[in-house]
């Protein structure tokens, strides 16, 4: 999957990551296990995508975190324009 | 000679630590840290000496805390940072979009913190901001009670002032933008408004019991019966047990007003004051009047304002100061330092006697308070 560039700091600056997880909401927790904190910081404590972050799957944008997911989905975060 | 004084700003960039040498003339710069960070508060802890808290986010990554334990050289962010409880599907859970203030506990409560929100929410830290849980009594108690009142400025409404007597670990006041202000004696399981006496020209009865605006709120931390507090709509002094507010910026200069958003207390006599007076006429500019900076310093419990500009721009210089962007040190005599939203910093070692520039072309300064 890959990651923006706000979260390098949370992956040590990598940019792509692999994740094996069968829905988009359990990708979320495999990461934050992965890279404490990083969760908290693009989904709210309602389970709300920020307003600034935008998650793609195969490059459909999705909006629910019960997403399901396949293995050879390629999903990646965005991070939108968020003002100057 | 004093100790040397350290600075800790938080700007809408990142954050920035000025270190002063003894004389506070000389000042070196340290960071940026977290560039590009919103930093609303930076604040140093003074039960250990060596603790700093900061509240970030930035334009895409939701809130957080980062601490550290040396002076700013490296940081941790917090395990489980303020958030509000996660609600039922369906139901209107609220989230944290911002920590907007950060708070020291009490001297007998090491570690202990306390963190305002927006919106708003209050929150603790028993293990010196690592983990946060809500204030249930503020958060699921008081905000109920209370939210129809509350009305977001344009960065939201906010938790912020959040003093501890330095008496009573249990008893606090809060204030509330816009919502008034709030005391609880019981640690924050009950809250009573202490609004009495506080105009608020933007409601239609002057005699509602909350949904006030204060700017910022002071208690004296050698005589803690001694409240000050600037509002959107005055200046304000409050002597316990009495729960009536008295006016005291009915004796700043009518060309000035008494609207602002700071205010400081001088840490050995209550009776010694200092605001930063904004345009608060028709639009509201909220900047210098008429282009002028000064503050303005009470020596007797605001009977009587002083105004000091002496080393300022004499003209055509249109500064906001915003609430957490002033503060004093506890030298003497007393220095005074407040940042812009223009990016300076100016400061005066004789407690607003004279004035000068330490540090300039700074993004949007949040905050500025003393280590």
């Amino acid at each position: 999957m890959a990651i923006p560039s706000p979260l390098f700091s949370y992956t040590g600056g990598q940019r792509q990551v692999e994740v094996e997880s069968e829905s988009l909401a359990v990708l979320l927790k495999v990461l934050d296990a992965r890279y404490p904190g990083m969760r908290h910081r693009i989904v709210d404590e309602q389970d709300r995508i920020r307003k600034h972050i935008r998650f793609f799957v195969n490059g459909e944008m999705v909006e629910r975190l019960d997403r399901v997911l396949g293995s050879e989905d390629e999903v990646m975060i965005v991070a939108a324009l968020s003002g100057g | 000679m004093a100790d040397p004084v350290t600075l800790l700003v938080g700007t809408r960039k990142g954050a920035f630590i000025y270190r002063g040498d003894a004389a506070r003339k000389n000042w070196r710069l340290d960071g940026p840290y977290f560039l590009g960070n919103i930093v609303n508060h930076l604040v140093a802890d003074p039960r250990d000496g060596r603790t700093l808290l900061m509240a970030a986010k930035t334009g895409h990554l939701g809130p957080t805390v980062f601490r550290s334990h040396d002076g700013g050289r490296s940081w941790t962010e917090a395990r489980q940072p303020p958030v509000f409880r996660k609600v039922a599907e369906g139901a209107e859970g609220r989230s944290v979009e911002s920590v907007f203030w950060l708070s020291p506990a009490h001297s007998t409560e090491p570690g202990v913190w306390y963190a305002g929100t927006s919106p708003p929410g209050l929150f603790r830290s028993a293990d010196g901001g690592v983990t946060w849980e809500e204030v249930a009594g503020f958060n699921d108690g008081l905000y109920p009670q209370i939210k129809h009142a509350i009305v977001p400025g344009p960065d939201g409404a906010q938790v912020h002032s959040i003093c501890v007597d330095p008496g009573d670990a249990r008893h606090i006041y809060i204030g509330i933008s816009i919502g008034g202000i709030f005391e609880t004696v019981d640690g924050g399981q009950s809250w009573r408004p202490l609004n009495k006496g506080v105009a608020a020209d933007f409601l239609p009865d002057p005699s509602f019991e909350y949904g006030h605006d204060p700017h910022a709120l002071a208690l004296h931390p050698l005589n803690p019966q001694r409240l000050y507090h600037q509002n959107h709509c005055g200046i304000y002094r409050l002597d316990r047990p009495a729960v009536e507010w008295k006016r005291i910026g009915l004796n700043m200069p009518k060309e000035i007003g008494d609207i602002g958003f700071p205010i400081v207390l001088h840490p050995r006599d209550p009776d010694c004051a200092w605001v930063f007076p904004m345009d608060g006429t028709e639009v509201w500019p909220r900047t210098s009047p008429a282009g002028r900076p000064a503050v303005f310093r009470t020596r007797d419990g605001g009977a009587s304002w002083q105004r000091f500009d002496n080393g300022m721009p004499a003209q055509h210089a249109w500064w906001t100061v915003k609430r957490q962007a002033m503060c004093a040190d506890r030298v003497d005599p007393v220095g005074v330092y407040f940042g812009t939203t223009s990016g300076e910093i100016w400061a005066s070692s004789n407690e607003a006697e004279s004035w000068s520039r330490i540090a300039q072309h700074l993004p949007h300064i949040y905050s500025v308070t003393v280590a």
